[in-house]
């Protein structure tokens, strides 16, 4: 790969500076200081200083999907140091540095894991060229282990001892990464770097941020679709602890000195709101779902061969609907932002999982200029997407600039449940033509999304594998701000496609894997159309998945399947379904991931087990209802979240595979709720429909 | 009238509005960020502390209730991190965002001090009131585990 000029510091840059090490600010003496060493800054990843400390630099925002401690592993396996010896921190938004510094999408790895392994390998190289001039000897005669470079006749040289030299050499533009079979960190069991930091309460997240001069604020937010028309401000800001009350947009922003002070006051301010246009509700939604079906304006996402035609010769036809409501992220922690906008310069601070579109749309509002604007990452209290959408960092940048003072904005669980940027609500109608043999001739699928932009994801599976498709998208534009969240659309399409193939499955006498399994083999040997996916990957986690859970050969036992391709990455599962009391319980979900190299197998496993837990407790309890433009439930104990003695056994395996990593926060989500409706029916031969199930 | 309460074995004067809930006292006023706030109406467990040694949650407990109490937040559970819980959490590697486990902690470590060696569904159900968005149920309750076998030695 070719060498980018942010990825690698010009060596004129390197070895600037000093900076003092194992100095202790309350007990040392003045000796400490003379501790000193030069900092070389190698690369955009890493630092290596005189001592041999390693600081190994993660640009992208933490959110609890690993990546502060998954991207430094690659760096590390590929400088070879001792993971012991290597010390990681969050950089911060730095867009000459550091490409794609976001969370989303489960991108990551698989656009880093090049640059990473390159960061490393280029310094280790580096390193052995400058031990190789010192010992004067070949420098294929080299080797390194553990941060040291190793000689022919037993020199050896650490890395720290050998920075300054290796500094100074010509960046390799050519360098070999290590064979897999040689790693040493990489897929091993790797502890979240914040882990220490996390168990002793350190101040970490966007919530705890404190600057001098700082003050807090709530703002009170419009319903969907309403204005402001008056609020009641002079008696509020005569409260305790209030500093000011002041609008902007619609909303209306108390800011005061504590949070109980604007907890006080938020319950004495009274807001007025007026509508042009009727506010939403759940009825509002369900007429239209019916309209978007019947809609001749839904758009052609895709279209194989002749499915009217071939709809026409069927012998079987299966038909089904699915809906989904609308559901909130509720990170556990909900959002807020601090900023503190200046006359000609800005800094924004805070969990975002996009640290420079939140830099260009606060330049926009502010009409302050990007390299004025400063953006420091605070490790996020999950997000699922949530924090993919800026408006919370713009109202915290607003009001500052309103009041002046830096600020932070915080959102209250309430705020949080009711403002918005939703999964969208999506309704789905199928339909599959079956010939007499029980193949599936001809594909319907018609999405209709709520503001979901194109609720299909047209080139899915089984799509490919037959020769009649037609898939339909309609979008209807709504008040309520929607967003990604988590694996977006597919969160819940996966559990549509899963749970409506399983019923073709039923129609056409079939076994749900044996059927699956035939359908790939038809895209290997007689491909319609473009296709996304790599069947022999599909077919490895499927096979893995059958023999580790032992399909159908438990008595007793009620078992459901499903599996998908999502953000590159393949996700089986088989959820297995008990009677107990006359309700059906999920005891256990084994699931088997194809996402490439596992770099972090215990992040890998948390990943997976997360998103099985996440795409189950959603699928079983979350849904908001609109009355007049407002969310509800806003809290815990209305809005169901799945706990601790509600989750089944989960097994997660990994192909491990070798391929270039590829995404794993959100693909083992997907999967989810089909496997477990299917494994549901199984048990009690009840087809669920529509999310949420209870 | 001050409120005069020990924290984290410091005495502490809190001249502020009663009513204030004792997670924004601790916050807010007293600059102990590492217990959070999740929900504010007792529902998640985040901002789980001790109160006299057993596990309250901070977020609707006003501070006239804590009245010359001896309150230990996740600060003051042990500042190295020692603690057979911590210890444990770190091991088995929990947290994913971490965000919702110092009130894991508090819970988990209040649950030991008052039965160091649980049953399975003991832990399954003592930990049951907080919520971990990230899904680390599993691990918790292992670290649960691998803490009182900790204690055991």
């Amino acid at each position: 790969m070719k060498t980018s000029r942010r990825d690698f510091i010009q060596k004129a840059s390197l070895f600037t500076g000093v900076f003092t090490l194992g100095f202790d600010w309350f007990s040392a003496d003045a000796s400490a200081m003379e501790v000193v060493a030069s900092a070389g800054r190698f690369n955009a990843f890493l630092s290596i200083d005189s001592l041999g400390k390693v600081i190994l630099y993660s640009p992208n925002p933490e959110i609890g999907q690993g990546i502060k401690t998954a991207f430094p592993v690659v760096v590390a396996e590929e400088l070879d140091v001792d993971w012991a010896q290597v010390q990681v921190e969050q950089a911060n938004l730095d867009t000459k540095q550091f490409e794609r510094q976001l969370t989303g999408g489960s991108g990551a790895l698989k656009h880093s894991w090049d640059r990473l392994r390159k960061a490393g390998a280029t310094v280790r190289k580096m390193m052995m060229q400058a031990a190789a001039d010192q010992w004067k000897v070949d420098v294929t005669k080299t080797k390194t282990s553990k941060g040291f470079v190793l000689g022919p006749a037993g020199q050896k040289a650490s890395y720290g001892s050998l920075a300054e030299a290796a500094s100074k050499l010509p960046v390799p533009s050519e360098v070999t990464y290590k064979d897999r079979k040689d790693y040493k960190i990489i897929g091993t069991r790797v502890k979240g770097v914040d882990n220490k930091n996390v168990v002793t309460g350190k101040p970490l997240f966007g919530i705890d941020i404190r600057k001098p001069g700082m003050v807090f604020a709530q703002i009170v937010r419009p319903p969907f679709g309403a204005t402001l028309k008056s609020f009641s401000a002079e008696d509020v800001k005569k409260m305790p602890g209030i500093i000011d009350v002041v609008s902007f947009k619609n909303k209306v922003a108390i800011v005061g000195e504590n949070t109980y002070a604007i907890l006080q006051a938020r319950a004495s301010l009274t807001c007025d709101y007026g509508s042009d246009a009727p506010l939403e509700s759940n009825d509002t939604h369900a007429k239209w779902f019916d309209e978007g079906m019947k809609s001749d304006k839904a758009q052609v996402m895709r279209k194989d061969g002749d499915f009217s035609a071939a709809m026409a010769k069927a012998v079987k036809v299966v038909e089904a609907t699915y809906e989904c409501p609308f559901i909130s992220h509720s990170p556990m922690e909900p959002m807020n932002f601090f900023a503190d906008v200046k006359a000609d310069s800005v800094l924004l601070a805070g969990p975002t999982q996009v640290p420079q579109p939140a830099q260009k749309a606060v330049s926009d509002l502010l009409k302050i200029p990007v390299d004025k604007i400063q953006v420091e990452l605070s490790k996020m209290g999950g997000g699922f997407g949530r924090r993919l959408s800026n408006d919370f960092v713009l109202e915290a940048a607003e009001l500052s600039s309103i009041i002046k003072k830096p600020v932070l904005v915080m959102w209250t669980r309430e705020d949080d449940m009711a403002g918005g940027t939703y999964r969208p609500a999506a309704r789905y109608h199928f339909k599959a033509g079956l010939d007499a043999s029980g193949e599936i001739i001809a594909f319907y699928l018609r999405g209709v999304g709520i503001n979901a932009g194109n609720s299909t994801r047209q080139d899915n599976f089984p799509v490919g594998a037959i020769e009649n498709v037609l898939i339909e998208s309609f979008d209807q534009k709504s008040a309520v701000s929607t967003g990604p969240w988590r694996a977006p659309i597919t969160n819940f399409l996966g559990f549509a496609e899963q749970a409506f193939l399983d019923e073709v499955a039923e129609v056409a006498g079939k076994d749900p894997i044996q059927m699956r399994l035939a359908l790939l083999e038809k895209v290997k040997t007689k491909p319609v159309g473009k296709i996304t996916y790599e069947p022999a990957r599909f077919e490895e986690v499927i096979k893995q998945a059958a023999e580790k859970a032992q399909w159908k050969k438990k008595p007793g036992v009620h078992q459901g399947f499903s599996v998908y391709y999502s953000h590159l990455s393949y996700v089986a599962q088989i959820a297995e379904v008990k009677v107990e009391n006359g309700k059906p319980k999920v005891t256990k979900v084994t699931a088997v991931t194809d996402c490439g190299e596992v770099v972090n197998l215990s992040g890998a496993e948390n990943q997976v087990k997360g998103a099985i837990i996440d795409g189950m407790g959603h699928a079983l309890f979350a849904k908001l209802n609109f009355q007049a433009g407002v969310a509800s439930p806003q809290n815990f104990n209305a809005y169901r979240m799945i706990r601790g003695n509600e989750v089944p056994v989960i097994e997660a395996h990994f192909v491990n595979n070798g391929i270039a990593p590829t995404g794993l926060g959100e693909p083992a989500l997907p999967p989810t709720g089909g496997s477990i409706a299917n494994a549901i029916y199984a048990a009690t031969k009840k087809r669920h429909y529509k999310q949420p199930f209870s | 009238m001050a409120i005069n309460c020990t924290v984290n074995k410091k005495k502490v004067s809190l001249d502020i509005d009663p009513n204030t809930p004792l997670l924004w006292a601790l916050r807010d006023h007293l600059s102990l960020l590492g217990t959070k706030y999740g929900c504010g109406i007792a529902q998640c467990g985040a901002c789980t502390v001790w109160v006299n040694g057993e596990p309250m949650r901070s977020c609707v407990l006003p501070i006239s209730a804590v009245s010359n109490a001896q309150i230990t937040t996740i600060e003051g559970l042990d500042p190295a991190g020692k603690h057979p819980v911590q210890v444990a959490w770190d091991e088995l590697d929990v947290p994913q965002c971490g965000y919702c486990q110092a009130g894991q902690i508090m819970t988990a470590a209040g649950l030991l001090k008052n039965n160091p060696h649980p049953t399975d569904q003991e832990i399954v159900d003592g930990m049951a009131g907080n919520i971990c968005r990230c899904g680390t149920y599993h691990r918790i309750q292992e670290a649960v585990k691998l803490a009182s076998k900790k204690i055991k030695k």
